[in-house]
């Protein structure tokens, strides 16, 4: 009984250590990745082919679900504000929730899987077939001209996504609510306009999206750079990237919105 | 991918995240309002504010003039010292009321200014004397139950 | 500097953790030579080849190329000194996002400031040396396995390496690109007078190529000599390695408990397999 529970014990205590150690490894790997940076900027070009792959491949799915939530908030916004009577301020619910919470997170989570995954699968697969090797035997650092790019095309896209997400977020709401429903149009947008406010809601919900954009471009290209050089290290790190991302970004969303709304 | 397409494709991607962040700034945000253009700052003093925030908006009739910019505490008078940016082409006379009103049951709150009947006008730094702080709905709710345990011994005379 | 190996080792050790890989290595490498390491897989020979492009570190020991000592190498002094190596890794490692021509092109374009009409001219060049100069505008993806190690061989000799580094370069390859894979390699070493060393452990392919060969196993080196020698070597191990025999010094059985254990149901293995 007593060894069990200490055996429990450890397993907490060596889990926390994990975890520690993981959050540590992958912020020594994010400095490493922006000392490394001048390459990112000096030459555009790199940069510009990976906010391709990360930001226009994601497009797709950015915007389909968008459209989708957004809608759907329309829906459940006004069957709950109607028997308030005041289902005018549908608009309000929809922007609100998009710029604050839903719209940062629900993007941030679609990237992670979209795009953090591709990274790392692909740095991880560069790894395996020796590409990194072969690359520092050419005298060429592989975080300052494989890393760095992906990263920086990843967290430069990300808030460009997010603006989209809750863009057609906002459209989707006005597609049910106005179009479908009825509410009357000019009431829809004046309240929104009214209650939305641009540096409080719009601003800190892109600057959340930045945040988050850090946080999975560091864990998809450290996920990457660290896996072991095999087909199951490289699935591996792919799902490791999906599942850690996807947590690092709900801690960091609670994190982000007490200092928010304290501020 | 051809580089010439990929630039365009990035080129059209970083246009359209900006056509969004414009969308959220103008039609969704108030991006517009929350930029009065030229103001001037004005005080005034409170005994309660309420829930008022800094942020929160100064309105006249209605129509918004201007934002509440800070709130202290002044531990002179000790009440609540807020100060207000109010838009440069809208003067308020000196003897103008400024109260903490609601908007709706549940609504935020915010500074409702009327204009008085002096012809001189409020300058930058300025001081708005006549205020009526915030109602405390407790409060009310005592006055209430005070008058009508008092109005039953009236009648009973 | 004074002296003409281009790479020198002796008492090296290297331990990854606890695991001892390599124990007391001795070994020069001339200029211009053709040398092959030989060895089964797992004895140590690619951690050779790393230790040598400086990839990895000596545990103890010394170990020079070119002059450098390099277990007190600066990064940038070995930057620098990997210009002048050239290594061809065992699938090529060709990467992936970018066309054959690119692939050939890439330390030029990184590492030089040539205009682009002579990295084009120069790419070409070292492409027609590989023979391959027709598929310059495909994707390493839709390259055959020599194909693509003849691409990858191509952009290892783009900048004329002074060394060049081969590990496993006849793995899984037929015959005849086995052929033109070591016809580049004598060449590359005659026409431009380079060092080469060769990791491999196809036996009779690199015996005709190369000028000298140490045997490692299990992270020592058990032979050396020139390829007659070795032909004509005694040593059980260099002799069953050699004619490819089965049973030797190296068991054909992997260590384990002995049959009539395991039908008797006697060993742990089985016993598990009963229950389960």
């Amino acid at each position: 009984m007593l060894n069990k529970t200490r055996q429990e014990l450890e397993n907490v205590g060596r889990m926390s250590l994990d975890l520690v150690s993981g959050i540590g490894a992958v912020f020594v790997f994010l400095l490493l990745t922006l000392r490394y940076s001048a390459t990112s900027f000096q030459r555009f070009s790199l940069t510009i082919r990976e906010i391709f792959f990360s930001g226009v491949l994601s497009l797709i799915i950015i915007l389909v679900s968008g459209l989708f939530v957004g809608m759907v908030l329309g829906l459940q916004g006004y069957e709950t504000l109607q028997t308030y009577g005041s289902s005018e301020s549908v608009g309000v619910l929809v922007a609100l929730s998009l710029t604050r919470e839903l719209g940062p997170v629900v993007s941030a989570l679609l990237f992670a899987s979209r795009a953090g995954s591709a990274i790392t699968a692909e740095i991880g697969l560069m790894k395996a077939t020796e590409q990194l090797s072969a690359m520092e035997m050419m005298a060429i650092n592989p975080i300052a001209r494989v890393v760095g790019p992906r990263f920086w095309g990843g967290v430069l896209s990300m808030p460009i996504l997010t603006a989209m997400f809750i863009g057609t977020g906002v459209l989707g709401g006005y597609i049910i609510a106005v179009l479908l429903i009825g509410v009357d149009s000019g009431a829809f947008w004046s309240q929104m306009n009214a209650a939305v406010d641009f540096s409080h809601d719009v601003v800190n919900g892109l600057l959340k999206s930045f945040v988050f954009g850090l946080a999975i471009c560091s864990i998809a290209t450290y996920q990457g750079y660290a896996a072991a050089p095999t087909a199951e290290g490289v699935s591996g790190a792919t799902t490791r990237t999906v599942v850690s991302s996807s947590l690092a970004i709900l801690a960091l969303d609670l994190v982000l919105t007490a200092f928010m709304l304290k501020g | 991918m051809n580089r010439a397409t990929l630039n365009l494709w990035v080129g059209v991607f970083v246009v359209g995240g900006f056509i969004a962040l414009l969308f959220l700034a103008f039609k969704v945000g108030n991006f517009s309002s929350g930029n009065l253009g030229e103001t001037y700052s004005v005080v005034a003093h409170f005994d309660n504010i309420g829930g008022l925030k800094a942020s929160a908006p100064v309105k006249s009739s209605g129509v918004l003039v201007g934002r509440v910019v800070s709130i202290q505490f002044d531990t002179k008078k000790y009440d609540a010292l807020v100060t207000m940016r109010l838009d440069k082409r809208i003067p308020f006379s000196t003897d103008t009321m400024a109260s903490v009103l609601t908007s709706g049951i549940l609504g935020e709150q915010y500074v409702g200014l009327e204009t008085g009947g002096e012809p001189e006008m409020l300058k930058d730094g300025g001081e708005v004397s006549h205020t009526q702080g915030a109602v405390v709905l407790e409060k009310l709710i005592g006055q209430f139950f005070l008058s009508k345990s008092q109005e039953p011994a009236d009648a009973t005379k | 500097m004074a002296s003409d190996a281009a790479v020198e080792i002796s008492r090296l050790n290297f331990r990854y953790g606890e695991r001892a890989i390599l124990k007391g290595i001795n070994m020069r490498i001339p200029r211009g030579s053709i040398v092959a390491i030989m060895g089964q897989s797992g004895c140590g020979k690619t951690t050779l080849l790393r230790l040598i492009g400086g990839q990895l570190k000596p545990t103890e020991g010394d170990l020079s190329v070119e002059g450098h000592d390099m277990k007190a190498i600066t990064p940038d002094a070995l930057y620098r000194l990997r210009r002048q190596m050239g290594m061809l890794f065992q699938f090529g490692a060709l990467f992936t996002d970018l066309s054959v021509f690119e692939n050939v092109a890439f330390q030029m374009r990184e590492h030089t400031d040539l205009s682009e009409s002579l990295i084009r001219d120069l790419t070409l060049l070292k492409l027609q040396a590989v023979g391959l100069r027709g598929v310059r505008d495909r994707m390493p993806g839709a390259l055959s396995g020599g194909m693509a190690r003849r691409v990858a061989l191509a952009r290892a000799i783009a900048l004329d390496p002074m060394i060049m580094m081969y590990d496993e370069p006849f793995t899984g390859l037929d015959p005849i690109s086995m052929g033109v894979i070591a016809k580049l390699i004598r060449d590359l070493n005659s026409a431009l007078g380079t060092t080469s060393i060769i990791v491999t452990h196809d036996v009779q392919e690199s015996l005709r190529l190369v000028d000298y060969v140490y045997f490692v196993s299990e992270g020592v080196i058990v032979a050396e000599g020139t390829p007659e020698e070795i032909r004509s070597s005694n040593l059980p191990y260099v002799h069953q390695f050699v004619w490819g025999e089965m049973d030797g010094p190296v068991p054909f059985h992997y260590p384990a408990p002995s049959m009539q254990d395991f039908l008797a149901g006697n060993s742990p293995h089985s016993r598990r397999s009963m229950h389960a």
